[in-house]
């Protein structure tokens, strides 16, 4: 998690939740390439089409709320999202988005002020979202998140430890 | 030391640390794990790449294939037959699947492994339903409970409280789910947020286990980590029928600390219907009258207890579903299944023009078993009416209780059970 990334925004709204990013009736596939097919099927269809690798979401209010499908995030993180920021995120979401390695900034203002399919810069280091000329300070990440997004996630960071 | 809540308590006792104070972080070590056909996989993929070789203590591991079972496709019988090696590889004892199992959450409250101050950590968003008995039912994702699986803990923040004080007794046909949908309606759907929603005072005694079970699970529709209820002698008398050694009730200390109150009188209640798209929107179903079905759907984890299918026997007793209306109902265990057998409500549902089927989690989250077309209309005993829920993303779901639901398999409509037109008297 050093150096910032860039990707180009695509917005979403408030209450975005797992069953609209990843329906039900797909949960039987767990590849990532199969999942990435059904990304955000439920709200926007022709969505996995425009993500580039390394795209940005900025999400409204209580983002990935319901089921604690992990499906979810795999399908987000196939269709080439490399980090969200939100308003607010459900508690389960956002921890299987940082447990496979996708960052989520908690940063209302920037949330609602990144404009759709311009770019903008992720510094996770500094917790810090930039687009144009404006730059925002989000929330910052708890000990235990920076330690699990350093290591690549969880299953890395459970590797190691039962390693040594 | 300032007081404790029930969510501190129960944590502190499981913490590593030893200690549990609201915004603290602990590492914490559950009583039991849940994971699920759909859940499970994706975990035991994470546990193997973990490196880890053995989980932390296979007596303490449920697995339960209810999603999509029986198997409707190919895949899903993979992702069963994933579930049932991974529990003879590691000695699980606790695997259940159709014939002698139903949905997790339900099921688990019959295995006597959870009763006054447990936990159980479950790769589903709705093992919040555990709050029912006193205990904390925490939902995780897939990764995180393969490394619970792998270390037998996990890191989490200590959640806040939010206390919701019962007190009266509910009215005619307003049962827990209208109690839930109420705290929902009221709060928001992320009103508790890093929080835990405690339930007492005097109002919980009238409220039964199954009651308990409705409102507990869906705290997770308001947003919040956990719940809990008070433990009173109907709790121990459950934690006593299913074979659970004998707890105190964990109840918090008068000084304790919340970040709101919310008081509820069930006797104000009305049922409540929530309208499609947020468990949040709920109405009294007098605002809905009128409001034409496709299909009802009564079942899931909270809402396919016997309880659920005694009040819709009791509403289709004499009467037929309307033409042109499917009614779908799911016990949601083999238990439930077989005592309703025994009490002679499948064969009344039955007659009545009811589709019963085996425990399985179904249409709830638009698997399998009940799917909603483009344009379809349901009114369902479930938790979520998101756009699609059920099926194709125009169609939509109103959630009630059972005896809403089956009031409006009669009428083709929604409208309040007292609306229907009385029975001529038996011969």
């Amino acid at each position: 998690m050093s150096a910032p990334m860039t990707g180009r925004v695509h917005r979403f709204g408030d209450e975005v939740n797992t069953d609209v990013i990843l329906p039900g009736r797909y949960l039987a596939l767990r590849r990532p390439e199969d999942l990435r097919a059904h990304c955000m099927e439920g709200l926007d269809p022709g969505f996995v089409g425009r993500v580039q690798p390394g795209d940005i979401l900025a999400v409204g209010r209580n983002f990935g709320c319901g089921s604690s499908r992990e499906h979810a995030v795999v399908a987000l993180r196939a269709a080439g999202i490399g980090a969200i920021v939100a308003v607010s995120a459900a508690r389960i979401f956002y921890r299987n988005a940082v447990n496979l390695g996708l960052p989520v900034l908690i940063c209302p203002e920037a949330a609602l002020a990144l404009r759709e399919g311009e770019p903008a810069e992720i510094d996770l280091a500094s917790a810090t979202v930039r687009q144009g000329g404006a730059e925002w300070r989000a929330e910052p990440l708890g000990e235990e998140v920076r330690a699990i997004l350093a290591a690549g996630g969880l299953v890395q960071r459970v590797r190691a430890a039962l390693a040594a | 030391m300032a007081g404790q809540t029930i969510t501190e308590k129960i944590l502190a006792a499981h913490a590593v640390e030893g200690r549990a104070s609201a915004g603290e972080t602990v590492t914490v070590r559950p009583d039991v794990v849940l994971l699920n056909d759909v859940s499970g996989p994706l975990a035991f993929e994470g546990f193997e790449r973990m490196g880890a070789t053995r989980p932390f203590d296979p007596a303490r591991i449920v697995l339960v294939a209810d999603h999509f079972a029986p198997a409707p496709n190919v895949q899903a019988a993979g992702a069963i037959r994933m579930t049932r090696q991974f529990a003879e590889r590691h000695g699980i004892a606790h695997f259940y699947e159709p014939g002698n199992g139903g949905i997790e959450h339900t099921l688990l409250s019959e295995l006597g492994m959870v009763g006054h101050g447990g936990i159980v950590f479950g790769a589903d968003s709705h093992t919040c339903t555990a709050g029912a008995f006193n205990a904390l039912g925490i939902g995780f994702g897939s990764t995180d409970l393969a490394a619970a699986l792998a270390m037998g803990r996990l890191w989490m923040r200590v959640p806040e409280s939010i206390r919701v004080e019962l007190t009266g007794r509910p009215g005619p046909y307003v049962a827990g789910k209208d109690v839930i949908l109420e705290v929902i309606r009221r709060i928001g759907s992320d009103g508790a947020a890093d929080a835990s929603l405690e339930f007492g005072g005097p109002g919980v005694a009238a409220l039964s286990m199954d009651a308990r079970m409705a409102v507990a699970n869906m705290a997770v529709e308001a947003g919040a980590d956990t719940c809990v209820f008070e433990g009173d002698e109907q709790s121990a008398a459950r934690q006593a029928h299913f074979g659970a050694a004998a707890t105190v009730p964990v109840m918090a200390d008068p000084e304790a600390r919340y970040r709101a109150r919310i008081a509820i009188d069930l006797g104000a209640l009305s049922p409540l219907v929530a309208k499609p798209p947020s468990p949040a929107g709920g109405v009294p179903v007098e605002a809905l009258r009128g409001q034409r079905v496709d299909q009802v759907y009564i079942g899931n984890c909270a809402n396919g207890t016997i309880t659920d299918l005694r009040q819709a026997a009791e509403v289709l007793r004499g009467r037929q579903v309307a033409p042109g209306v499917r009614l779908v109902v799911v016990p949601a265990t083999q238990r439930i299944w077989r005592q309703a057998l025994a009490e002679g409500l499948l064969d009344m549902l039955a007659a009545a023009g009811a589709a019963v089927s085996t425990p399985t989690c179904g249409a709830c989250f638009g698997g399998h078993m009940g799917i909603l077309a483009a344009g379809e209309t349901a009114v369902a005993t479930t938790n979520r009416n998101y756009r699609g829920r059920m099926g194709d993303p125009d169609s939509q779901v109103f959630l009630a209780n059972a005896w809403v639901a089956a009031a409006a398999a009669v009428a083709g409509e929604i409208v309040s059970p007292e609306r229907l037109p009385a029975l001529e008297a038996a011969a």
